[in-house]
């Protein structure tokens, strides 16, 4: 079996195993449930570190080739459906985010009540489906590992979830295999029109080289795709299951859905709708880049004037996601890296958001910021973390936010045309927006007057709950402090895209 | 006459030989060995499953003045009835032991395997005669079984309008064979098939729209469904099994065996745009009407309907890829499907309770069964990794397949359908696993034959999506009967 030679699998293998290491367990055995949960994060960050040592080695060794690590297995051979593996620089950094917030997410549920046991194998069901979609690069694949992550939300806010979480999680779970639908037809036209001379693929790789698709099915399944992942994405006007979504959601699975899943839709809309169809893009680019300018500023005024914790932070999400998709649609690699990096930032910044936001949440037992104050003083733990997280997500120097808008909009700005300028300058007033919710939070939140002597009696964080958020400050001030690490990453796996792009120009 | 012809028929035989079997026990044992009747028959008919998936060699060809046909998709998608039927003996070994059924327990083995072999015979049918005894010998001792649990009204119900809408049905299907007859003057598939090419005449139409009422009210395509909500809830739960997966799997098989070999000719002319039509109508009314059930029998009836749709996909594709998608999403509903009528036959043995409240917290009491229904309902929504999803998708690519723009909106229509599915899928989900309440189902301890019958569809839901070889194995035996598609156009 020549596919277990290739790391990439054990992505998937490693949390598979950890499914059954789970439900080898006994309910009530917390401590053993905890065990195999935690084992099974640490191996993944480790093969993930270890992925990254790996990637710079072959890039360093001179290996341009567009992907390393490539694996084909032949699956349903009928449909030329393979088990095909590959990352480039992007999957890297993405499977790095993901294997760190898994990492986090287990010690931000370490008290999970009730069916801890159920909890994690949800859990990691859907960890399994978010690795398998970053190391496939087969169109049937992806799409499967796409679902898989999606459907374990269902139960994940069902269940554990708070609030108004039926409404919520069902709500969430249709708007996104909604987007699936359209998805799916998506994939079938591409798969149809993948190659000239019949050999029909779902290789991402070779559909992009064969570029066989006919310019008009182009200007159809590139909507169906973008909007398919965009839905996910949270794209304006599909971006209202995220709110409610995130608010029900359990602490943990908030930090990996905002994290890690929003991100599979900016991926996937760079990975297939863009690269697969780049006259459509070019010239459909205007549509989505309005909507997406309009997730920017619409969510970050949401943000505004929102009074539940998780309210805010899921409303600035569709704002900071929209700038992915944004700067993904600006189609030059200033740009792009910049995407990149916010998907890097905003993953880490918002899973850190929402890990306190539970542990604040967990003591208080209200998230409306009318009912709280002074936290600073009571728990100048988490107290700190929520300003670093603020101020990464409003972007001052030294943090991730900063690293990444900077690229973006200096990128955005490349365009000389009047469009593009516009909708740039619109995007760029969102930081001052951002700035306004952000504060508004810390100042009430955290240094304003008490608003009930109960609160006064609240411990601060414990030590799995300092482990959980410290690895994701330490993350966010690492990207924030050496960006050029993960540029270096990240940006030779524009080339191939861009330049599919400038040969439609 | 030549009795090696009866060579090209094994699994028939094998059939009426377990028939007769279980038939002469049922006669002729002591009648406190009765008890035994049910293993009996099981055992036997898992022993002849086994015997007939072993194909014996050169029994590929025609009988009987090319009557019968024997080709491998037929013997496969036998084989895989087969497979169905023992899961539903299984799981109703304990109920036809209960003292209300029991002393009919032998009639119910035995029509169960004359209605198969009749399913058998409109497989393999290759002339209308036969064609309509297979459809009648499938048809009517439905309604008896329908009628099984005497005690209660709906059963006698059930059984009535199954039986109204059967008769009715076929006299349809042979008013349409008569048109048929009459244009070409053969009743010979293929002979037909040769005579109506380039044939341009209203009375085709008819003839085609009869023959997809005759055998669609089987499937229980939209219009022709208006039966199966009734009889679904009527009938008694392993009955209701067996008809939902068994009896429409066959009927799909044949009614493609049909369209493409007989009316194959006048494909994009005539049928293509009925069944359209028909398949539009048919997954969107399923699935609005299940919205609105409590019953989860009456709600498994309206997702087979649009169940039904789905399958039909396959059909409209009118080709080689259509056909093995057809047939594979016939394997994984039966498993999907058998899996969700098996809870609630166990269910609804141990308390009656069949409605979806009283699923309400059912993962607290018995894990197991929540669990077992819960992968049902993602397979048959189409949720990864399970094999609903495989199918879903194979369909809809072998759809497409035809590459027209019209049959990329259909598929469009299904998927957006799929999401409207799932919404009440989840609602089974939501009710075991996130409603509570006071009276909860108590922990039920059920017989080993029911837990044996769901773990096999549990494996079959875990493992046919994943385990690609199924596929490509019927992707191979598909294409032997390449040749049967050459007239399509």
């Amino acid at each position: 079996m020549e596919i277990f030679s290739n790391i990439l699998i054990y992505f998937v293998i490693v949390p598979v195993l950890t499914l059954a290491g789970l439900a080898l367990c006994s309910n009530k055995g917390i401590k053993a449930i905890r065990t195999v949960a935690v084992a099974g994060a640490s191996v993944l960050v480790a093969l993930a570190i270890y992925l990254v040592y790996l990637f710079l080695q072959a890039r360093g060794a001179g290996d341009t080739s567009e992907m390393i690590l490539r694996t084909d297995v032949t699956w349903f051979a009928p449909f030329n459906i393979k088990l095909a593996l590959g990352v480039d620089g992007i999957s890297v950094v993405m499977i790095l985010l993901s294997a760190f917030i898994v990492f986090a997410g287990v010690f931000a549920s370490w008290k999970m009540n009730p069916l801890p046991k159920q909890f994690f194998l949800w859990f990691y069901l859907l960890s399994t489906g978010v690795f398998g979609f970053f190391i496939s690069i087969d169109l049937f694949t992806m799409f499967m590992f796409y679902e898989v992550a999606l459907i374990p939300m269902y139960l994940l806010i069902g269940v554990w979830g708070s609030g108004s979480k039926n409404y919520s999680a069902m709500k969430l779970t249709l708007m996104l295999m909604g987007g699936s639908a359209f998805l799916m037809l998506g994939l079938i036209g591409i798969y149809f029109h993948s190659a000239a001379d019949g050999n029909l693929t779902m290789n991402v790789l070779e559909i992009a080289h064969n570029d066989a698709i006919p310019h008009q099915w182009q200007l159809w399944l590139f909507p169906l795709t973008f909007i398919g992942f965009g839905v996910l994405g949270a794209m304006f006007p599909f971006h209202t299951w995220s709110p409610d979504g995130h608010a029900s959601a359990p602490t943990a699975v908030s930090m990996l859905h905002a994290g890690v899943l929003m991100k599979l839709g900016g991926y996937g809309c760079f990975r297939i709708a863009i690269y697969l169809m780049p006259f459509a893009a070019n010239e459909l680019a205007w549509i989505f880049l309005t909507l997406t300018g309009v997730s920017i500023v619409y969510g970050a005024f949401s943000a505004c004037v929102q009074t539940d914790l998780k309210y805010i932070n899921a409303y600035s999400s569709v704002s900071h996601c929209g700038m992915v998709l944004f700067a993904i649609l600006m189609f030059n690699t200033t740009a792009m890296t910049g995407a990149v990096l916010q998907m890097l930032s905003h993953g880490l910044m918002t899973a850190l958001f929402f890990a306190l936001i539970g542990m604040i949440y967990g003591r208080t037992h209200t998230r409306d910021i009318r009912d709280m104050g002074g936290m600073m003083t009571i728990m100048p733990y988490l107290g700190v973390g929520y300003v670093v997280a603020g101020l990464a997500s409003l972007g001052l120097p030294g943090l991730s936010g900063f690293a990444a808008e900077m690229t973006i909009f200096f990128g955005s700005f490349e365009h000389s045309d009047m469009f593009h300028r516009v909708l740039t300058i619109a995007a760029t007033c969102s930081i001052v927006i951002t700035a306004v919710y952000i504060l508004r939070v810390v100042g009430k939140l955290l240094f304003g007057a008490v608003q009930n002597e109960h609160h006064r009696e609240l411990t601060d964080a414990s030590w799995e709950e300092r482990l959980s958020t410290a690895t994701l400050m330490l993350s966010v001030a690492a990207i924030g402090c050496f960006p050029n690490f993960f540029v270096n990453i990240i940006s030779d796996s524009f080339l191939p895209v861009v330049k599919a792009l400038g040969a439609m120009i | 006459m030549d009795y090696s012809q009866f060579l090209f028929m094994p699994q028939e035989i094998g059939l009426l030989f377990v028939f007769l079997l279980v038939f002469i026990y049922d006669t002729f044992m002591p009648a406190r060995m009765g008890k035994h009747l049910p293993m009996f028959a099981t055992i036997l008919t898992a022993l002849y499953t086994v015997y007939a998936f072993f194909p014996c060699p050169d029994s590929w060809g025609m009988a009987f003045g090319g009557m019968f046909e024997s080709n491998p998709a037929t013997w496969v998608m036998k084989n895989i009835l087969n497979v169905g039927v023992v899961i539903v003996m299984l799981q109703s070994i304990k109920w036809t032991n209960d003292d209300f059924v029991s002393v009919r327990r032998g009639e119910f083995y035995e029509l169960i395997l004359l209605t198969l072999f009749g399913m058998f015979l409109m497989i393999s049918a290759r002339h209308f005669l036969l064609f309509v005894i297979g459809l009648e010998t499938a048809s009517l001792p439905i309604a008896a079984l329908a009628a099984f649990e005497k005690r209660y009204y709906e059963s006698h119900e059930a059984a009535a309008k199954y039986v109204f809408t059967a008769v009715f049905s076929s006299a349809i299907f042979m008013l349409g064979i008569s048109f048929v007859y009459g244009m070409s003057g053969s009743l010979y598939f293929q002979e037909i098939g040769s005579q109506i090419v380039g044939v341009k005449s209203p009375l085709l139409i008819l003839a085609v729209a009869f023959v997809i009422a005759g055998v669609g009210y089987k499937l229980s395509l939209v219009p022709f469904h208006q039966w199966t909500a009734d009889v679904y809830q009527g009938a008694p739960t392993a009955v209701t099994s067996y008809l939902s997966v068994i009896s429409k799997g066959a009927a799909a098989f044949a009614f493609m065996v049909i369209l493409v070999q007989v009316f194959g000719a006048v494909y994009s002319q005539v049928w293509q745009w009925m069944l359209y039509a028909i398949i539009i109508l048919t997954i969107t009314i399923g699935n609005l009407f299940a919205m609105r059930q409590r019953n989860l029998k009456r709600f498994l009836a309206y997702s087979s309907i649009s169940q039904a749709g789905y399958i039909m996909l396959g059909v409209i594709a009118a080709s080689q890829v259509g056909m093995t998608s057809m047939i594979y999403y016939v394997l994984v509903y039966i498993f999907s499907n058998l899996a969700a009528f098996g809870v609630i036959a166990v269910i609804e043995r141990a308390t009656g309770r069949v409605t979806m409240d009283d699923y309400n917290g059912l993962f607290k009491t018995n894990p197991w069964l929540a669990f077992t229904m819960m992968l049902a309902m993602f397979s048959l929504g189409g949720i990864p990794p399970f094999a609903g999803f495989f199918s879903k998708f194979f369909i809809f690519v072998g759809a497409c397949h035809t590459g027209s723009v019209a049959i990329y909106v259909l598929v469009f229509i299904a998927l957006v359908n799929t999401i409207i599915s799932l919404y009440y899928y989840l609602l089974v989900v939501k009710a075991m696993f996130i409603r509570q309440d006071e009276c909860v189902i108590p922990y039920i301890d059920s017989h080993w034959t029911e837990e044996i019958a769901l773990t096999v569809c549990v494996m079959g839901i875990i493992a046919v999506g994943v385990a690609s070889g199924i596929y490509t194995f019927l992707n191979q035996v598909t294409e032997t009967i390449t040749p049967m598609f050459n007239m399509v156009g």
